[in-house]
Formats: C-alpha cells, sequence, structure tokens
C-alpha cells in the first residue's frame, strides 16, 4: 500500500509543475462559470423568489454551476488519454514491467493528481463564484464533510470510465473515433451539461440508473441537501465498486491482448 | 548456473488489416481481417549463465526486442520454452520483474515533471528495497556514475546522458540478477557512453549481474561482452565471441587509395588470396585484405606500382558489415 500512496504523492506534486497553466485554467473556469450563471439566471427573471425549476431554486442552479466548473479539473468529464499516450510510445511495457497492480498504479496517480487539482483549480474556482455570485452552502458540517468526502468518489468513478475508454486503445492505438462518445457520455449523463432533473422524465430515468450521475449529480445533490448523505455516499460507494470491477475486467483482456499479439 | 535458458523460442505475429473511420475501428473491434503471418522471431534456442554479459546484435527489425520481451514476460511465445532466473517469464511476469532490470535506451521511466532522487525512492517502495540496501546502491551509482549534481533536478530539465544514467541507476536499485539493455548509449556522448560502460563492466564483476545487451554500437560490444549473438530475420547466425565473429565473417579491412589519376588497369592482377581489388572508380581504388596476413603499408606499397598515389584512408570492418556478410552467406575470399 506504501507504494500506492507514494504514487499519489507524487502525481499530486507533478500537478504543481505548471502554475501559468493553472493560472489561465482558472480564468477559463471563471469565465465559464460566469456565463452559465448568468443564463441560468435569466431561466429565473420573470419567476416569483424562491420559484423551483426541475427542483433548483435561482440561487441552487447558480451553486450548481460554480460546483461544475469547480469539478471539471478535479474529476475530469472529457479528454484524458495518458495510458493511451504510454500504448502509443511504447511506454506502457515499462509499466507492465513492474512488480504492481496497473491499475491501482493508475489509480493511486489519479488520486493524487484529483487532489491537486482540488487545491489549485477546485476551491479557487469556488471562491471566485461565491464572490461574484450568491451561493447555496451546505447546511451542516456533515454536509460539508459527506460533500469532501463524495469528491474523491466522483474522481474514482470518472477514472473507471476513463480507464476502460483508454484501455480500448489496447485495440483501436486511436482516441480520436472515441473522444465524441466520452463526451456525450461523460458531459450528458454525469449531470454536468445540465441538471439530470431537467431532463423529460423518461431520458432522466434512464441516467439515474447509470453510475455517472456519481461523478457530478450526486456530490451536487449532497451538497445542495437534494439526497440524504447516506444515501448519496453509499450510491457512490455502489458505483465505485461496481465500475472497479468492470475495470479489472477490462484490464483482463487488455493485458492478454498485449501479451499474445504484442503492443 | 543457467540464468536464461531458450528453447525453441518461437513468436508469430498476424499481420492485421486496418479498417479506417468510426465505423471501421467499431467493427474492427468483434472481427479483424488477417493478410497473414510475420514469423518474428524463428525458434531460436540459447543458454545464458550467470554472470555473463551478452551482446545481442541484429539490425532493426530482427528480432532483438521480441525475444527480450518475451524474455521479460510481457509478450507469451507462439511455442517454445524459456527459463529465466528458473521461473516461466510470462506465466510470473510479477514475481520476475523483482529479478530483472531492464532499460530501453529511448525510453524513461523516470517521471518527467519530477526530481530523479523522488522515482529513485519511488522504485525503493515498489521493489520493497530495504533502506540500507537503497543507500548503498544509491551511494555506489552515485560515485560512479556522477549523479550527485543532477540527483535533485526535475527529470525534463536533463541532458540525455544524465537521464541514462539515472534510468541505469533505477533499474538496479532492487538488485536484480539479470540486466536486459536495449541500446543504453544510444545517442550519447562519448564521456557518457565511457561512464555506462564502466559502471556496467562494475556491475557485472561486484555482483555477477547476468547482462544481456542489445545495441547498434560495436565499442559496446568490444568493450562489455565476451559473448555476443547475432539474429536476424528472426534467427541466431552467429552465437561465440566477438573476435572468433570478425575472423570469421568480416576480418577484412578496407584501404581506399587515391591515386593523381586514375590507376593503370593491371591494378586489378593484386587480387589474390589474401587481397582483393573491391572496385576503381576514377582515381579512387578500395582494396580489401586480411588483416593477419598482409599489413597496411604493405597493401599500399604494392599499390604504390600501379600509380602516384596521393591519399588513403584505412576500414575497419563494422557489425552492421559483417551482419550483411553472413546473412548473403556470403564468405569473404582469403578468409
Amino acid at each position: 500500500m506504501r507504494m500506492y500512496y507514494e504514487l499519489a504523492k507524487r502525481s499530486f506534486q507533478q500537478q504543481f509543475a505548471y502554475r501559468a497553466a493553472t493560472l489561465a485554467g482558472l480564468f477559463t473556469n471563471s469565465v465559464f462559470g460566469v456565463m452559465l450563471s448568468s443564463v441560468y439566471l435569466a431561466l429565473y427573471w420573470d419567476k416569483p423568489e424562491n420559484a423551483s425549476v426541475g427542483g433548483f431554486t435561482a440561487e441552487q442552479a447558480v451553486t450548481y454551476t460554480w460546483i461544475g466548473q469547480a469539478l471539471i479539473m478535479p474529476v475530469i468529464f472529457w479528454g484524458w488519454w495518458l495510458i493511451i499516450d504510454t500504448i502509443r510510445s511504447g511506454a506502457v511495457v515499462m509499466d507492465m514491467l513492474k512488480p504492481m497492480d496497473y491499475f491501482r498504479y493508475w489509480l493511486s496517480r489519479d488520486l493524487g493528481r484529483g487532489a491537486a487539482q482540488v487545491i489549485t483549480r477546485g476551491i479557487p474556482t469556488l471562491i471566485i463564484g461565491s464572490i461574484l455570485f450568491d451561493l447555496v452552502w451546505p447546511e451542516s458540517w456533515q454536509r460539508w464533510v459527506a460533500f469532501l468526502i463524495s469528491v474523491p468518489f466522483a474522481v474514482t468513478v470518472s477514472f473507471c470510465l476513463r480507464f476502460m475508454f483508454n484501455l480500448w486503445g489496447f485495440w483501436l492505438l486511436d482516441h480520436r473515433g472515441i473522444s465524441s462518445l466520452v463526451i456525450l457520455v461523460t458531459g450528458v449523463f454525469s449531470g454536468h451539461l445540465l441538471p439530470i432533473n431537467w431532463y423529460p422524465p423518461a431520458i432522466r430515468d434512464f441516467i439515474n440508473v447509470l453510475p455517472f450521475r456519481s461523478m457530478m449529480m450526486t456530490p451536487v445533490e449532497i451538497w445542495l441537501g437534494q439526497v440524504s448523505i447516506a444515501r448519496g455516499l453509499a450510491m457512490q460507494v455502489f458505483w465505485s465498486a461496481v465500475m472497479i470491477g468492470c475495470c479489472y475486467l477490462v484490464l483482463h483482456f487488455a493485458e492478454r491482448k498485449v501479451v499474445v499479439q504484442g503492443g | 548456473m543457467t540464468m536464461i535458458s531458450v528453447r525453441d523460442l518461437r513468436k508469430t505475429f498476424p499481420i492485421k488489416k486496418h479498417a479506417g473511420g468510426f465505423v471501421g475501428s467499431l467493427a474492427s473491434l468483434f472481427r479483424s481481417e488477417y493478410e497473414g503471418e510475420f514469423e518474428a522471431v524463428k525458434g531460436i534456442s540459447f543458454n545464458i549463465e550467470r554472470g555473463e554479459m551478452v551482446g545481442y546484435i541484429g539490425p532493426n527489425g530482427a528480432g532483438k526486442s521480441t525475444t527480450i520481451k518475451m524474455l521479460t514476460g510481457i509478450l507469451v511465445p507462439t511455442s517454445g520454452e524459456a527459463t529465466v532466473a528458473g521461473m516461466v517469464p510470462w506465466e510470473t511476469r510479477k514475481q520476475l520483474a523483482l529479478k530483472i532490470g531492464v532499460v530501453f535506451g529511448q525510453r524513461t521511466q523516470l517521471w518527467w515533471d519530477l526530481a530523479l532522487i523522488e522515482s529513485l525512492e519511488l522504485l525503493k517502495y515498489m521493489y520493497r528495497v530495504p533502506d540500507d540496501r537503497f543507500q548503498h546502491n544509491l551511494n555506489t551509482a552515485t560515485e560512479l556514475l556522477g549523479l550527485e549534481e543532477f540527483l535533485r533536478t526535475p527529470v525534463r530539465q536533463l541532458s540525455l546522458g544524465q537521464r541514462m544514467r539515472g534510468d541505469l541507476t533505477a533499474a538496479l536499485l532492487h538488485d536484480p540478477e539479470i540486466l536486459y539493455l536495449d541500446e543504453p548509449t544510444i545517442g550519447l556522448d562519448i564521456v557518457a557512453k565511457a561512464a555506462i560502460r564502466d559502471f556496467l563492466s562494475e556491475l557485472n564483476r561486484a555482483r555477477q549481474t547476468t547482462v544481456l545487451l542489445t545495441t547498434h554500437d560495436l565499442d559496446d560490444i568490444e568493450q562489455l561482452c565476451p559473448r555476443i549473438m547475432v539474429i536476424d530475420h528472426g534467427d541466431v547466425m552467429y552465437d561465440g565471441g566477438l573476435s572468433d565473429l570478425k575472423q570469421r565473417w568480416g576480418g577484412r579491412r578496407q584501404l581506399i587509395v587515391d591515386f593523381a589519376s586514375e590507376p593503370d588497369v593491371a591494378i586489378s592482377e593484386l587480387t589474390n588470396g589474401n587481397l582483393e581489388v573491391i572496385s576503381i572508380d576514377g582515381p579512387r581504388a578500395t582494396i580489401a585484405f586480411d588483416r593477419d596476413s598482409l599489413s597496411a603499408p604493405e597493401v599500399l606499397s604494392r599499390a604504390g606500382a600501379y600509380g602516384d598515389i596521393r591519399d588513403m584512408s584505412l576500414q575497419e570492418p563494422d557489425i552492421e558489415d559483417v551482419i550483411k556478410r553472413m546473412y548473403a552467406g556470403k564468405i569473404p575470399a582469403g578468409v
């Protein structure tokens, strides 16, 4: 276990190497936060105060927006192809020659990365959002804690999804074909694009039985008090476990593909 | 004690037809069309004893990397047997990983954005290297490879030679019994090459580490490897000492003579048992001769009888040339 902790630690440190990129990203997230918040506020313009659309008041919708912007880098909703890059460059060979579990190797790296991004991108984005808009805060310290616990689970589910999409690269060696699929799946199904409640009932019910809402919607609901802490976290734990199982299954076939046919 | 034993090891790859586009890619997940098979390694056999340093050489695409991948366990052979440190590599890849060290000259296992020492310490946990062993190995490498000046520098800022020294240290922290080196000196300057060769010699002497080395650099082989194996088109063409190889396949040196004007055509009559006039191109004549029976001045003085010599240069046979000859099956005259 010590090895995986050390991996996460190094991955964490690595994230601080590029300060200019962090600042530029923070600026972009904030601009999008302002734009999206304005759109949502326009939606509530002629409605009475405390009116609710799909279970969200205006303040809650704006808070949803800023949580979404804050989670972009920690959770990652699209465009992460580090593993495919190692497959294409052949560096994967070095990773497979190590006395370690390949899945846990990448998971610990990603959790370390996510933790650093919470600090460099997540928290600053929320602070900027709270300065510019009235946000709703978790109503109790238990909800604060639950939200903080829900983020690593969101990262885990997101990581599993990204891991599987990347392992596809063992067969395709390229990600251009599947990039659009990833954007669709994670953007819509996680609830990052729009609150899941705002979709027509049939689509909403379908999305709600998929694992992807753990990446975004569940943490938001925990923050806003729209789900009980126990239920929210239990769903995330359940989906993390299922997704990890799927990852090992895919990894099994991917490894077999490599060792039998060559990289 | 035999460290690596290989019997009739063979690997073929299917040659796949590539389908284009998104739909084509999706379809290829379920059904692949194959155009045929490529035999990368054709049933090779050899043994390597503990403490041997063996040069594994051959042109690009000869099957060197495929062999090494099978011996590390990341590639399963199509047929044949192998044991490495008493284990079948592809059945026990992760246990075997603790006993082998691997360096690919064109790749790195170091973390790009972090100081070199961070990567080395990570490997300590990964391989569960005891503290005292880690410190000892790090000190040895620091002393012999001069690591201290860049131990705290981010790897992305290291020169190729420094990075290579870092990678070599990284591969040896867990005291592997076997070291696979793939082009360890590629692209390095003379000083870095010398440091790495000295380090490898010392390692082999002090720890009896078995080394299998692929290289295109003849100097690596000459200074490090008493034994070489030449592989081409998936077959072992030669297994023995370097001097023997040169004797049998490439014992001839070449003397290139530039005359003031075109030499007398009768110069081709010089050709006999241990000397051959290979070509006459304007004022330039190329003469190959057997290094054991003739000296360069002797050949030069004979050539001088056919014209006024302006310049000359002497070429030693190089390994690529030797292999080319072996593959062509052409045994040069006079050997």
